[in-house]
């Protein structure tokens, strides 16, 4: 392959017609020929730009330079050295708004494709012979036992990059996980056709061979309280997330058919449910409507597409260049066909309540109202108003809420020395130290839903926290 | 992970007890807690009431009916098997202190929950009226070690082939109306009866709090039995409408005051997907026939 690249190498993808019906992974990953244009194209800038936009600070042209020389594995250990999730990572962080917004070729959006690099580097030392090997991973590496003991709450990206940190200054670390599976939102959150499950179970084995024990339907709050976990260990993070998922309050909203994302995503992502062979059933509607315009939304109406629906739409109350969604997850959702109906809010939800013969109790449309921007609210965002007389209907019979979560309330049960925010988050000062004594917290739980990668920043963070608060006490 | 099944029974039709080994839930369960199991891999969670808890034997109890798939499923393994996993203990425990007389009311299954909270408002210092029916005698067990735990015991078949013939519904009326008489006598001698706890179906929670409305004085619990998923309050299937405001049953319940419950949305949300659990049931059930499960693995 002779000369360089001009643009961004393009991922290939599967094609619309065929992935709107699978559960597969859409983006196909670059092939090494492809990595290797991609990774030709990086300048190796004597004061990266893109570093600074990682919230987990990985030595991003270090690693670029060892694939250009083909040095794969060298190119793992190096993001490694401050990214415990790079295969995920490299899927789905919002790379656009993060490292290679700062990329100094995007001034021509010609942005180096970092997370496409990064996921291929990683996805090929999985899928090599030298990752077989039981012993030797190239996680092993941790300092000398230090005699601390720490508790984290939940398996999510923060936990996980707590536990890893942690793990790797010599510490031992045990995880209390509520679901019967690790990932925390990576699991029963982002669907397989962005996430598959294998590279989850992948990048937390990995994990695990470091020393870290999880604990899977440990429901902290009820099996063990906070309060008991700080008295039994040295220290304790929290990365419990956002989980509480947010209804709108309108009426209908306990029909038949409406589901919160939470509730819809996890019986497809983590129970399976659009698999026959598996028991968790859902409702597979024919005219489905997505409330909502986060990532959230995004892979509700794609995994509706996915089991079948006709028409997918995402009701949405403002309009399109305000859409909080990633931009790629916006432009593939609509590929595949989900309709978006903008500047639009549902105001009650209308059942169908069958007759004397056939009693039912089922969504047969929602009532929408249309929306105009008005002043700028305190969020900077300009604010949605209702334009009177304008309520109309659309055909739905499965509606999926998913304008946003909260904090669970359960890790605060019976810990009253614990403080949280009106928002039901946790206070925390700027080394994530909670009020408590020997408790820290990072991620959704203290910021209330974000990223993934801004949890795993914080599960970094509040580790090296710990790790000084254990030294000096 | 891996929940042993040390001791399996069969107590009623097609009910089964189940005792598993769960060494941290036992120690923590407290009455009016549930359970979130799981069989296999490909296996549904479904929520199971706690029966019984023992931290020094390490184990909790269910008492499972085989009605669909994933029950039928379950109540097949046998001890020493073992199932994928069991989240617990769930839900808010029992509002369980001291009031003076607590009336318990288990229907059906329902008599598997109340269980334990007879001598968990005993201890609170209560005395405990225990009321067990089912629609027939076969389908009524635990006799013997309720009325043993308990201060006074009555018993109720739809059918009458055992104890009153009628609902427990009528029992319990009977029971409160006796007390009324003796306090207008001034011959009451027992504490006053100030709760009444009904567990069962959903219909018979309804009938029970709308015949309390004759007795306003006295509180009516119910334990709500919705659809679950994870139980822990992340999904919301299990919500319900109490005093007009949208709750989790697995986290603000699953035990609500029976006055401000609504029950008619229960009631409608537990179809949702009774096509597809019945469609269910007949193949699983034409999977097995001859005796053989070819789904076992």
């Amino acid at each position: 392959m002779t000369g360089k690249a001009k643009t961004r190498v393009e991922m290939p993808e599967q094609p619309e017609y065929i992935r709107r019906n699978n559960f597969e992974e859409v983006a196909l990953g670059y092939t090494e020929e492809l990595a290797l244009m991609e990774a030709e194209r990086c300048i190796q800038c004597r004061r990266p730009k893109c570093v600074e936009g990682c919230p987990v600070s990985v030595d991003i042209p270090g690693f670029i330079k060892l694939i250009t020389e083909k040095k794969w594995t060298e190119s793992l250990e190096k993001i490694y050295e401050t990214n415990f999730l790079p295969a995920i990572c490299g899927r789905v962080c919002p790379q656009e708004t993060q490292c290679e917004e700062l990329c100094i070729l995007n001034r021509k959006e010609n942005a180096i494709a970092i997370g496409r690099l990064e996921r291929y580097v990683a996805d090929r030392y999985y899928e090599s012979p030298e990752s077989l090997n039981e012993k030797g991973r190239l996680l092993s590496k941790r300092e000398k036992p230090t005699g601390k003991k720490i508790a984290v709450v939940g398996s999510g990206p923060a936990g996980l990059t707590a536990a890893a940190t942690l793990s790797r200054m010599g510490h031992s670390v045990v995880i209390y996980e509520s679901l019967h599976k690790p990932g925390g939102v990576l699991t029963y959150g982002i669907p397989s056709f962005r996430l598959p499950k294998e590279i989850i179970k992948r990048e937390v084995d990995e994990i695990k061979y470091m020393g870290v024990e999880i604990k899977l339907n440990y429901v902290i709050g009820r099996i063990k309280t906070l309060e008991e976990l700080s008295e039994s260990y040295d220290a304790v993070f929290i990365g419990s997330g956002a989980g509480l998922p947010n209804f709108m309050g309108i009426e209908g909203e306990s029909l038949n058919g409406v589901y919160s994302a939470n509730e819809f995503l996890t019986r497809v992502n983590l129970m399976q449910a659009w698999d026959e062979e598996y028991d968790t059933i859902i409702r597979k509607g024919k005219n489905v409507v997505v409330v909502g315009g986060g990532n959230v939304a995004m892979d509700a109406a794609r995994s509706a597409l996915r089991l079948g629906a006709d028409n997918v739409t995402v009701v949405y109350r403002r309009s399109d260049t305000e859409l909080p969604a990633r931009r790629e997850e916006i432009e593939h959702a609509k590929k595949e066909g989900v309709q978006f109906r903008f500047l639009t809010n549902p105001t009650k939800i209308i059942g169908d309540y069958g007759d004397e013969k056939v009693r039912k109790y089922d969504v047969k449309s929602i009532e929408c109202i249309e929306m105009e921007l008005g002043e700028e609210d305190s969020s900077g965002r300009r604010r949605p108003i209702p334009i009177p007389g304008t309520e109309f209907e659309i055909e739905a019979d499965v509606v999926i809420i998913a304008i946003g979560t909260s904090p669970n309330p359960l890790i605060f049960n019976e810990t009253p020395d614990l403080e949280k925010t009106k928002w039901g988050t946790v206070v925390v000062n700027d080394d994530l130290k909670c009020t408590k004594e020997n408790v820290f917290a990072g991620g959704d739980i203290v910021t209330g839903a974000a990223t993934v990668i801004s949890a795993m920043g914080a599960g970094k963070k509040a580790a090296e926290s710990i790790d000084e608060y254990l030294k000096n006490k | 992970m891996s929940y042993k099944i040390v001791e399996k029974e069969e107590v009623a039709t097609d009910t089964f007890k189940m005792v598993f080994e769960a060494p941290d839930i036992a120690a923590a369960a407290k009455a009016g807690q549930f359970l979130i199991v799981r069989i296999d891999e490909r296996g549904e969670r479904i929520p199971l009431t706690i029966a019984d808890f023992s931290s020094d034997e390490n184990t909790v109890t269910t008492v499972i009916q085989a009605l669909g798939k994933s029950t039928k499923k379950l109540t097949k393994m046998n001890v020493g098997g073992s199932i994928s996993d069991i989240a617990g203990p769930l839900g808010t425990p029992a509002d369980v202190k001291q009031l003076g007389t607590v009336v318990l009311v288990g229907g059906g299954v329902g008599i598997a929950p109340i269980y334990p909270q007879i001598s968990a408002y005993k201890n609170a210092g209560n005395r405990v009226v225990s009321i067990i029916g089912a629609r027939n005698k076969d389908l009524l067990f635990w006799e013997e070690r309720v009325k043993d735990a308990s201060d006074e015991y009555f018993v109720a078949t739809d059918d009458g082939s055992k104890g009153h013939h009628g609902f427990v519904t009528e029992v319990l009326k009977n029971i409160l109306d006796e007390e009324k008489e003796k306090i207008e006598n001034k011959t009451l001698e027992n504490p006053k009866i100030k709760r009444v706890v009904v567990i069962g179906p959903p219909i018979l929670m309804k009938v029970a709090t709308q015949m309390m409305n004759e007795y306003p004085d006295v509180e009516i619990i119910v334990s709500m039995n919705t659809m679950m998923v994870d139980g822990t309050g992340m999904c919301g299937g299990c919500r319900l409408i109490v005093d007009g405001k949208v709750k989790f049953s697995c986290v603000d319940g699953p035990e609500f005051d029976g006055r401000l419950v609504d029950f008619n949305t229960v009631m409608n949300r537990l179809t949702i997907y009774k096509r597809e659990e019945i469609e269910r049931a007949e193949k699983y059930k034409k999977e097995c026939e001859g005796g053989v499960c070819s789904t076992l693995d």
